[in-house]
Parts: structure tokens; sequence; C-alpha cells
């Protein structure tokens, strides 16, 4: 079987099955669903390795991503929503939001 | 690097206003006194508001890059009107407009599985699914299943209803009055005619939609001030934390009002320019953040593109163009754009639209930043709808009915006057008949 990530990051593969997701409407229900336990160890392991993942993905040209690829960018943008949580809020949601909704509906791939 | 540190205060500082002693009082038309906000939250201005102004004024439903070739369709549901519109391009390339609703029986004609979602695609021809009436792309009725059981029918007569569509640097415009009063042109004015941006090179978009419980205005308020910044969003990041915005606020550094339109500009001082702490350490690693990338596109040159920061002001950072009644286009200084949208549905709903315009990233980190730009515009947006929720609430208590509005919130002051304005006058001409 193919690797899920690139072999630098293969240490990263066990974040792959729930946090490699298609839009952003998945990824803000993934960090409302989640407890701060659970998204705090997923920035815990891969914000040391952003830097390096964007030097690596750097490598190939943008509309041109292996699959493995691919997954590791798309842990990165759940990385950037998962930071609010963890670096602004200390809570998955955003204070005194009630229910109001903003999604967003039409994203770039990848 | 101190002298970086220095940024938020020079953020905070007053700017020189005009000789009359503020930017309200430089506009005759209008006045310092209390507002009301009667016009928000009552059903019958809301009735009112729809003949006066969303049928009578120009409205953005789009961009020209949302129609790439002939045939290519967009819906828009406009839904304080209760209509939807067919947006297409002909094969003469011209954009053109219909109500989206079939002459026959009234079907809503171009739709995919659930009648109330917009769709877009390309097609040579748009059939009805309810009995097969076929339209052109120029809207002519071209095709009636077994026409011969009609009586006397001249296809001719049953083209689809078409709505004045007009285009300006890209931005498609649609007017609902049998005859607009202006042109497009006319109607934008000078002051936003006068902006000649890139923006057909600025094609990577990202659409937010939300629908939210308060009036368009008291939202759309919220995005034509800087006053409340540093207090709603005060806990973003630590710029917003830094205690000269929480104690001093902040000043904008130019407005000005033209017709029914109206501009803010503010510095920059953000997008990296600060010592490090001063960024959430995902805007440190990915050079992005509040809002948008830090380095500059590629349409960045040291020459401003013509008509941005209208007030010559130095240290510009962005202007926030309001483009009468629910439009606006905000530039930033590292060379993308955003648009927003705000859609009356009821007179206490809305249907809020965020786009965000870039240069197509060149790489994976250009694209993050784009990313991570896009996603505080979420983390900021949802405090806004959640407190606008609430706004709303208090208004429609009519506990209190007059709201003194300070000069920072001039352009709400001032939007406040022109939906009155054009309300007026359409009661005037009415009563003349
Ligand atoms: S309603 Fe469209 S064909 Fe009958
Ligand atoms: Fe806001």
């Amino acid at each position: 079987m193919a690797n899920l990530l690139p072999a630098e990051f293969s240490d990263l593969e066990p974040f792959v099955a729930d946090w490699c997701l298609d839009s952003e409407p998945e990824r803000y229900a993934k960090r409302l669903s989640s407890t701060m336990g659970e998204i705090q160890a997923f920035y815990d392991a891969i914000m040391p390795r952003a830097e390096d993942a964007m030097v690596y993905l750097d490598r190939f040209p943008l509309d041109a991503l292996p699959e493995d690829a691919v997954r590791l960018l798309k842990l990165l943008y759940s990385l950037i929503l998962m930071s609010f949580a963890v670096e602004v809020w200390k809570q998955p949601y955003i204070p005194d939001t009630g229910t109001a909704q903003f999604e967003l509906k039409i994203e770039p791939f990848p | 690097m101190t002298e970086n540190l220095k940024i938020p205060k020079q953020a905070a500082r007053q700017y020189p206003k005009p000789p009359e002693g503020s930017w309200t009082e430089h506009y005759p038309e209008l006045d310092t006194e209390p507002v009301s906000y009667e016009n928000s939250i009552s059903p019958e201005f809301f009735e009112l508001e729809r003949e006066a102004v969303f049928k009578r004024a120009w409205l953005n439903v789009g961009r020209v890059e949302q129609l790439k070739r002939k045939g290519s369709y967009f819906t828009k549901d406009i839904p304080g009107l209760k209509t939807s519109l067919i947006v297409v391009r002909g094969k003469d390339d011209k954009v053109r407009a219909f109500h989206n609703v079939c002459r026959h029986r009234g079907n809503k004609l171009v739709w995919t599985d659930y009648p109330a979602e917009e769709v877009s695609g390309t097609c040579r021809q748009f059939a009805c699914k309810y009995h097969g009436w076929t339209y052109d792309l120029e809207g002519t009725l071209t095709f009636i299943l077994q026409e011969g059981e009609f009586f006397g029918i001249d296809k001719s007569k049953y083209g689809l209803v078409q709505v004045h569509c007009d285009v300006w640097k890209g931005f498609i415009f649609v007017n609902f009055a049998a005859e607009p009063e202006q042109s497009l042109h006319d109607f934008l004015g000078p002051m936003i005619t006068a902006i000649d941006y890139p923006f057909e090179k600025l094609t990577q978009r990202y659409y937010y939609r939300g629908d939210i419980n308060s009036n368009w205005k008291i939202f759309h308020d919220a995005f034509q001030e800087f006053y409340h910044p540093p207090i709603l969003h005060g806990h973003q990041n630590p710029v917003m934390r830094q205690t000269d915005y929480q104690d001093l606020g902040f000043y904008t550094s130019y407005f000005q009002a033209e017709g029914p339109h109206r501009v803010g500009s503010t510095s920059g001082g953000a997008g990296g320019k600060l010592v490090p702490e001063f960024y959430n350490p995902i805007e440190q690693v990915m050079r992005s953040g509040l809002f948008g990338p830090w380095d500059p596109s590629e349409i960045v040159t040291d020459q401003l593109p013509p008509g941005l920061n209208p007030g010559n002001k130095k240290n510009w950072g962005l202007d926030s163009f309001q483009i009468f009644p629910n439009f606006a286009i905000v530039f930033w200084e590292t060379g993308w754009y955003l648009t927003y949208h705000y859609w009356p549905v009821t007179h206490n709903r809305l249907l809020f639209e965020a786009n965000a315009y870039f240069t197509p990233p060149r790489n994976v980190r250009e694209r993050l930043a784009q990313q991570l730009g896009i996603a505080t515009i979420k983390e900021y947006a949802l405090e806004d709808c959640g407190t606008l929720e609430a706004t709303q609430m208090g208004l429609e208590s009519r506990v209190v009915t007059q709201f003194p509005l300070g000069d920072q919130e001039f352009m709400c002051r001032h939007a406040n006057k022109v939906i009155n304005t054009w309300v007026a006058d359409y009661q005037q001409k009415q009563a003349k008949g």
C-alpha cells in the first residue's frame, strides 16, 4: 500500500484519517465536534512541522501535487482552522457567536 | 525594532480632520443629531425599501470571470425581491440577465436538485423541466412542445423577462426598474469609476455566505466603521490586544462620501511589519493573518492603482468602498481585494456574502497564506454575526429610539441618511403619481 504521507512525514500518518478534510465546512465542523484535548494534540503534532512541510510541498507545482503531498497540505489547512482554537480562543468555538452560520462555499483546490 | 513597536500608537493617533472640525460636519447634508433605526426594525419600512431602493438602484450580482465562455451562466437569487436571475453570456459575448421564470406556467427555469439553491454551468439553451419549453441564450422562446395545441401563440411574445444589466470593470450589475433613472456609470459616479484596478488578474476566489438574523443595514454598519474592532475583536491576536488600541481606540485616516456611495481608508501597520510577539504563532509561520498575506502579490507596484487611497494618505493600508446600497469592495495594501454583499431577506434577516480575490498562488506557501487570510475573515465575521443578532434584538425592543453616532461612525450615519432619502424620494414620486 502506498504511504499516506511523504516519507519524511510518516510520523503524522495517525492524523490523516481524522484531519484530512476536503472543505472548510468539514474542517470547522471537526473543530466544533472535537475536545480541546484532541485539537491541542493535533496542533502540537503538526505545528512544529509546518515550516518543513511547506518547504517539502514547494518542490512541486501547485497543480501537480502527488496524492501524499495533497494529504499533507490538507493537514495544514486543518492546522490553520485549529490554530484559532489553540492560539486565540482556548476553546473550539468562537465566543458569543450563538447559532450564527458563515460557511466557505467556494474554495480553490488544492 | 523599537521603531516598529510604535506602529500601534500611530494607528491610534487621531488623523487630521476637515476644516469644519469633523468628517460629519464636512458634509452639509448630514447633521450630528442622534439617529433612529426604525428603518431597520419596521416590516413596513422594509416593504418600502424593496421598492424604493432594491428596485431602483444598480445591484452587483457577480463578476464576469464567473461567465468564462459563451453559454456560461449562473443563477443569482435576490431573496428580498423574492426572485431569481439567470445571468448568462450570450453567443454574441454580451452578458444578460433574465428573471429565472418560465413563461409557460411559471416554473423556476434553471435549478438542479434543490429549487432554492443557486447553480452555474454552461449550456446552449435553457429547457424547462416541467413541459420542455426552451429558450436560447438571448432569452428568446425557441420551442413549445405540441405548439399546435396552443391558441394562436406567438413565440416572440414569450421570451424570458429581461432585467437591465451592465458591466463595470468586470462587475455585473442589474437594475430591476422598468427604465433605470441613471446609467450604471452615472449611478457609480466619479469616485467609484475612478478606480482602475487589475481585477481581471485576481482570479483565485473564495466565497463565504451566511444567513443572519439581523437587518441588512444594521449588519452592514459593523463593516463600515472601525470603531468596534479593538473591542469586539479585541482578542483575535496580540496586535488587537495592544493596550493602545483598547484604551485609545482606532482612528480612520480618511472618509469621503459622494452621492450615495462612501469610502473609509485606514493605515497599514499590521501585515508582518511589527515585532514577532505581536502575532499569533500560525501568522508567523505562514506570513499571513489579519487579513491576508503579508507579502505583496504580483500586482503591487510603487504606484497604487488609480482611484485607490483617494485621500492620498501616508501609510495607506486599505480602502473600504461602500457602493450603495449593499455592496462593498475592500482593497488591501498587499494586493488583493474582498467584496461584501448584504442582501435583505426580511426586515430582520439577511444573506451575507463575502468574496476574497487573490492572484493565483504560484506555490504552496502563497496558497497557505491566502488560506490563513480567509480563515481570519470567518473568525472576525462570526463575532460580528453573533453580536449583530443581539443588536437587532435590542433595537426591536424599542426601549431606546435615538442613538448617538460619533465621527468614526461617519459612514453609518451617511448610509442611514441615504436610505431614508431614497425612500422619501420614492414616496414623493408615488404621491405625485
Ligand atoms: S412551466 Fe415551463 S414548460 Fe411549462
Ligand atoms: Fe467586525
